[in-house]
């Protein structure tokens, strides 16, 4: 069953249009992730699903029903915020409660949902406590536990990683993962962080100024991309690019090649010189200078003794390169 | 403070200019104080000076508490600061809430014309009111002082609030949308808690003029049962007598409320319960 639909969804703030004609169709229990640099308008498009917003045109389908004309609150939602917004009057306990007061449940099922919620987040300690006496990474925790005890239809996240520290946001991820596996909800979920999406999503929809890049699977997008955006998007370190014209092929059309599919070949194509080593452990990042003064990128696994200055020669295999025109669209080689 | 960073000379020389400026500011009042304490003769004969055995009189609060109904003007002042000041503060955040967070036609020149109040002082319009408040049949009722003193409130309380309104998080709010709260209850329950400072400092800047005000409460409400504190202690001071001692006796007294209200405020403006909302 379809959870969420839109079509045609249109928004301006006045005269500044931020959407463009957003199609799309999110399956139930499927985890979709909105990505793009900042400015996109994938929060915007989050608030109009939530109801926050409203559509200049378009309509929005939530498991089937047209919400346009929905107050957010009995559009069967909940959602998470990257600033936890929790009530700083309330406990723990207080804040998962709202909601379910709100909706007039009677008190049995709301402690019922409140204590299978914190013992799913390992909220039981805090319950009594309030927002200001907790960790950043426990706000977030009782943030996403206030929007699981509504067993909403649809759950929303608007970039809930970017307040927490790296090692955090790496415990946070699973635990979102785990949670969408274990509760079989559909998710929509916006970040800028590529890594977030690809490890995170069922799917992804790129977004760039107000339009649809790109919709598929992580994979989909990795391996496939439809332009030049969304190949210099996703994978990190982000694909290189330069002319096609350097390795032989045709003028004005630019070449990619992501930095793990290069290698130290003696009769590749490229030549260029070392300009910084990155030695990670795992593996070594190069970043050289190009023909024609471009940076390239290397990713090598595992340890490299390679010196600043030295020259490599790179070869790529052919089936791994992406050719692109002038407007960025991906065209055969 | 860090220790640390702490020196000994600046910290000495810090509160020099502190304690002087103290000394300078509640100079006035000190006098005002000491003299309310003393003959007629011993106050001009030596005004700086502590009462003495010799000098010490109740006389002038004795005059205040004989002559008129001080303890009415005293209330009468109280219900139009307090009344006044609740009115301030419901509807200049009500106001402010709506011009922050809502957006709408002409939203700006709103703001612009509720903040032109800060700029044209209401005395100008005395006349105007006098009018209204004789239609209206509201002259020598403590309603036409507290209209007034709302009205004259507004614009700053509207100003200061509505940018520590935008201060607080927009997540606070969509959240509680989200989970069903109504705008009222957003607006009180989540977002005045979290500007209680801004709303003691409006408080605060407006209580102190409403309290002292002798202007409207003598063209507004001059009678008998409706005069304030300031107006009252007026019928001491004569064109060519002036009853220094009550005069005085009656301004230490007019302190003391002001002050009160002033703790409970600044208490407020301390507090924040800001922490642990959002980030």
């Amino acid at each position: 069953m379809t959870a969420l639909s839109l079509t045609k969804v249109n928004k301006s703030f006045g005269k500044v249009q931020v959407l463009y004609d957003i199609d799309l169709q999110v399956d139930e229990g499927e985890f979709v992730v909105f990505v793009g640099p900042s400015g996109c308008g994938k929060s915007t498009l989050l608030r109009v699903i939530a109801g926050l917003e409203d559509a200049t045109s378009g309509e929005i389908f939530i498991a089937g029903e047209q919400v346009n004309m929905t107050p957010p609150a009995k559009r069967g939602i909940a959602m998470v915020f990257q600033t936890y917004a929790l009530y700083p009057h309330l406990t723990v306990r207080g804040n998962m409660a709202l909601a379910l007061k709100q909706e007039g449940q009677p008190k049995d099922v709301i402690a019922a949902r409140i204590t299978e919620a914190s013992r799913m987040l390992d909220l039981d300690p805090y319950l009594d406590r309030r927002p200001s006496e907790l960790s950043g990474g426990q706000r977030q925790r009782v943030a996403i536990g206030r929007a699981v005890v509504r067993q909403p239809k649809l759950f929303l996240f608007d970039e809930p990683l970017s307040n927490l520290d790296a090692a955090l946001r790496m415990n946070t991820r699973i635990e979102i993962s785990d949670l969408h596996r274990s509760l079989g909800a559909t998710i929509i979920y916006v970040t800028h962080d590529q890594t977030e999406a690809m490890t995170l999503a069922d799917k992804i929809v790129v977004l760039r100024d107000g339009r649809v890049e790109q919709v598929g699977s992580p994979m989909e997008l990795y391996n496939n991309p439809a332009n030049q955006f969304v190949a210099g998007f996703l994978g990190a370190p982000s694909m290189n690019f330069l002319p096609a014209s350097t390795v032989g092929g045709a003028e004005g059309l630019t070449l990619g090649v992501r930095p793990e599919d290069l290698a130290r070949d003696p009769a590749g194509l490229l030549e260029a010189e070392v300009t910084h080593v990155e030695h990670l452990g795992g593996d070594t990042n190069v970043v050289l200078r190009g023909p024609v003064g471009t940076d390239i990128t290397l990713r090598l696994f595992g340890q490299h003794e390679i010196g600043f200055g030295e020259t490599l020669r790179l070869g790529f295999p052919p089936e791994r390169a992406f050719y692109f025109d002038a407007e960025g669209r991906r065209v055969a080689a | 403070m860090n220790k640390a960073r702490r020196n000994p000379l600046n910290n000495a020389a810090m509160h020099a200019i502190l304690i002087a400026y103290t000394c300078v500011a509640l100079f006035p009042v000190f006098v005002i104080l000491i003299n309310s304490f003393k003959t007629r003769k011993a106050i001009f004969r030596e005004p700086l000076a502590l009462p003495d055995a010799d000098s010490f009189s109740m006389i002038g609060y004795q005059t205040v508490m004989e002559q008129g109904d001080f303890f009415l003007y005293f209330q009468n002042s109280f219900i139009v600061t307090v009344a006044s000041l609740f009115f301030v503060l419901v509807f200049g955040a009500m106001a402010a809430f709506a011009l922050s967070e809502y957006r709408f036609k002409g939203n700006t020149l709103m703001g612009l014309y509720l903040a032109l109040g800060i700029m044209i002082p209401i005395r100008i319009g005395t006349v105007a009111i006098l009018e209204m408040m004789v239609a209206t049949g509201l002259v020598n009722t403590l309603w036409a002082l507290i209209l007034v003193y709302t009205a004259q409130g507004l614009p700053l309380a509207i100003f200061i609030l509505s940018e520590f309104m935008r201060q607080v998080s927009a997540d606070l709010k969509d959240a509680g949308r989200i989970d069903g709260l109504t705008e009222y209850t957003i607006f009180f329950r989540l977002v005045l808690p979290l500007v209680r400072p801004a709303m003691a400092t409006v408080a605060v800047f407006n209580m102190i003029p409403i309290w002292n005000d002798l202007w409207f409460p003598l063209i507004l409400a001059p009678a008998e049962h409706t005069k304030t504190l300031t107006l009252g202690s007026q019928v001491f001071i004569g064109q060519f007598v002036t009853d220094w001692n009550a005069v005085l006796s009656a301004l230490s007294m007019a302190i003391l409320p002001v002050m009160i209200l002033y703790v409970i405020f600044s208490r407020q403006l301390i507090r924040g319960i800001t922490s642990g909302a959002v980030k």
